[in-house]
């Protein structure tokens, strides 16, 4: 169990905790327990059950950014194979904030790319808590067309709070950087599949984000402004946060709903870190499923369908 | 009528004048503060004669600008934006469309115009700042595609006048998309050969600069127009420290290499003109006095 309790799972911790209380007490006393333990472990599995049924946008978007949920790092490692990380945008750095590299899936190359946020303090400034600046996303273009040159389909996985806010961000062009990946991911002739893993923040998301095929893990969030940047435009205070998370729909379920995202992986109760191995074996088959899918379609019908798939969005059908 | 009448242009009468000023005849620079005569302000197309400050203009005033008065289609007038979320926050999203409405007397935060630029057929989009800040939702994204599509059908060029804060909060991930949807449109027009020109007006921020505004063949930017990604202030709540004088002002983004030139509102038409027609390999396209041609 992780250390990391989130506000809305304290009341399932504090069950747990009477439940390992009881367990210990137990083993050196007289007085049989057993039933009482049992009588918990079904209250908590219930509780737990409940609070994970009805979960919140806001409270989704805070298991998004969990600290114990596994980032993209971790997914390469576990879903591929022989994967050899390339760096920099040869220009002027190799913003680490976004790592790629080619890697193998089911024995095929392939170019795979996705925003790092790090885990420990250091590797965390040293990825930039996964806020790419304009090197970052200028990588992930040469990386991209590198893989256009060599036919090898794209695999992004999407977790960042947004781009970089920063006054060198903004010296080298941050929104140059993001519209240039939007123009050319349009058109790229190689599968593209995009996987949004834990947060996907605004633009610096989606400039990895264009593709043929977009999922979303159950419990991440995708959305245009984060919901503190919502709130505090729109209800002038921070603490509104929960509110604009609702009323903009960032987690799966209602993206989903709304058309803009084709498939959901769900996530064991609790959220990707309770059991990683049990998320990459769905994450890996649903990209070995929906890969093989569009490589059988012709190029350019692939490419039509994504843009179709583009100049749908917001356009009402009667 | 005495010889002194006639020296006043018609329409003014000395006679109905009432005491006081009437509204709207006097105005201030927004920049140096100078009172400026309204009539002169409209003539340097709302630029103050005294500071060269360039005040924003509506998207209608901006098209009648640059474009030749006759031979003009709108496209896509009567799109009006969707409630995909029935977003509400301290107001619902849909009286905030209603109130833009009313305010700027537009369906929607971008007008696109079928028409010629001294003779030279185009398309030209502009945003309505005032138009809930110029943000860029569904219908922004399709008017825009909708003057792109029309630029590739009868192959000629598209000019786009950006002044927008970004994506339009209140249509969550729909706005975002646009930013993917614009760009994709752009792409298809590029691959045809046919010429975008970007201009960037105050402000160009956010969604809309990181996708349709900085794709441009050519990007020209207003004189001191605020231009970026990131706004100011978050940039400054980020890095903790002071930002730079003049940071994401045009001469900023010049001098950093983000943009072509920077023109004058009074010099737009004659150098749009000039640029397209080079890039659409016809002969050389020169304006009579550009006043007359604006009228």
């Amino acid at each position: 169990m992780s250390k990391h309790v989130l506000e809305f799972e304290q009341p399932i911790a504090e069950l747990e905790a009477k439940i390992n209380e009881l367990r210990m007490v137990g083993d050196d006393s007289e007085i049989n327990l057993q039933e009482e333990i049992a009588r918990l472990k079904t209250k908590c599995e219930t509780l737990s059950e409940s609070i994970f049924a009805n979960l919140t946008p806001w409270q989704i978007t805070q298991l998004a950014r969990h600290p114990a949920r596994p980032h993209t790092a971790e997914y390469i490692e576990a879903i591929f194979t022989e994967f050899d990380e390339l760096h920099g945008d040869r220009h002027y750095s190799n913003a680490s904030a976004i790592m790629g590299g080619i890697a193998r899936l089911d024995g095929q190359p392939v170019m795979v790319i996705g925003h790092e946020k790090g885990r420990k303090t250091k590797e965390k400034i040293y990825r930039n808590f996964g806020m790419a600046r304009p090197e970052g996303y200028r990588k992930a273009l040469r990386l991209m067309e590198m893989a256009e040159k060599f036919k090898m389909p794209i695999v992004t996985f999407i977790d960042t709070p947004g781009a970089y806010p920063g006054i060198g961000a903004e010296e080298r062009n941050q929104s140059e950087a993001i519209a240039r990946n939007l123009f050319v991911m349009s058109n790229l002739k190689v599968p593209i599949i995009c996987t949004v893993i834990g947060e996907g923040g605004s633009g610096g998301a989606l400039a990895i984000g264009v593709g043929d095929y977009v999922m979303m893990l159950q419990y991440s969030v995708y959305s245009v402004i984060s919901p503190e940047g919502c709130a505090s435009i729109l209800w002038k205070s921070a603490d509104k946060a929960a509110e604009a998370a609702q009323a903009m729909g960032v987690h799966a379920e209602r993206i989903l709903e709304l058309g803009l995202i084709d498939e959901i992986i769900p996530e064991p109760r609790g959220g990707a870190h309770r059991d990683l191995p049990l998320v990459v074996e769905r994450l890996q088959q649903a990209l070995i499923k929906n890969l093989i899918q569009l490589k059988e379609m012709p190029m350019d019908r692939l490419l039509e369908k994504r843009y179709q798939r583009l100049m749908n969005i917001g356009v009402q059908h009667d | 009528m005495s010889w002194f009448k006639k020296l006043l242009p018609a329409g003014i009468s000395t006679k109905t004048k009432k005491k006081g000023v009437p509204e709207g005849l006097w105005t201030k620079c927004e920049q140096c503060q100078a009172v400026l005569y309204q009539t002169e302000l409209v003539r340097h197309f709302n630029v103050c004669p005294k500071c060269q400050y360039h005040h924003r203009l509506s998207a209608r005033q901006r098209l009648q600008s640059v474009l030749d008065a006759d031979q003009q289609m709108e496209i896509a007038a009567d799109l009006q934006a969707i409630d995909w979320l029935k977003f509400k926050d301290s107001k619902k999203y849909k009286d905030r469309l209603v109130s833009a409405m009313k305010v700027t007397q537009e369906q929607e935060a971008l007008v696109v115009i079928a028409g010629r630029l001294i003779g030279t057929p185009v398309v030209a989009a502009s945003f309505n700042f005032a138009f809930m800040g110029g943000s860029m939702g569904s219908v922004v994204g399709e008017k825009f595609v909708q003057a792109v599509n029309l630029c590739l059908e009868q192959h000629i060029p598209l000019i786009c006048f950006s002044a927008s804060g970004g994506a339009r909060m209140q249509e969550g991930l729909f706005s975002l998309m646009q930013m993917a949807k614009t760009s994709a449109a752009l792409a298809r027009l590029a691959q045809q050969g046919i010429p975008f020109i970007s201009v960037l007006t105050d402000p160009t921020m956010g969604g809309v600069s990181a996708s349709l505004a900085m794709l441009g063949d050519i990007i020209i930017a207003e004189p001191e127009a605020l231009i970026g990604f990131a706004g100011p202030r978050v940039i400054e709540q980020t890095v903790r420290e002071q930002l730079p004088e003049g940071f994401q002002r045009s001469e900023f983004l010049l001098e950093h290499g983000h943009i072509d030139m920077i023109c004058q509102r009074k010099d737009l038409r004659d150098t749009l003109a000039r640029l397209l027609a080079k890039l659409t390999q016809q002969l050389s396209r020169t304006t009579v006095v550009s006043d007359d041609a604006n009228e």
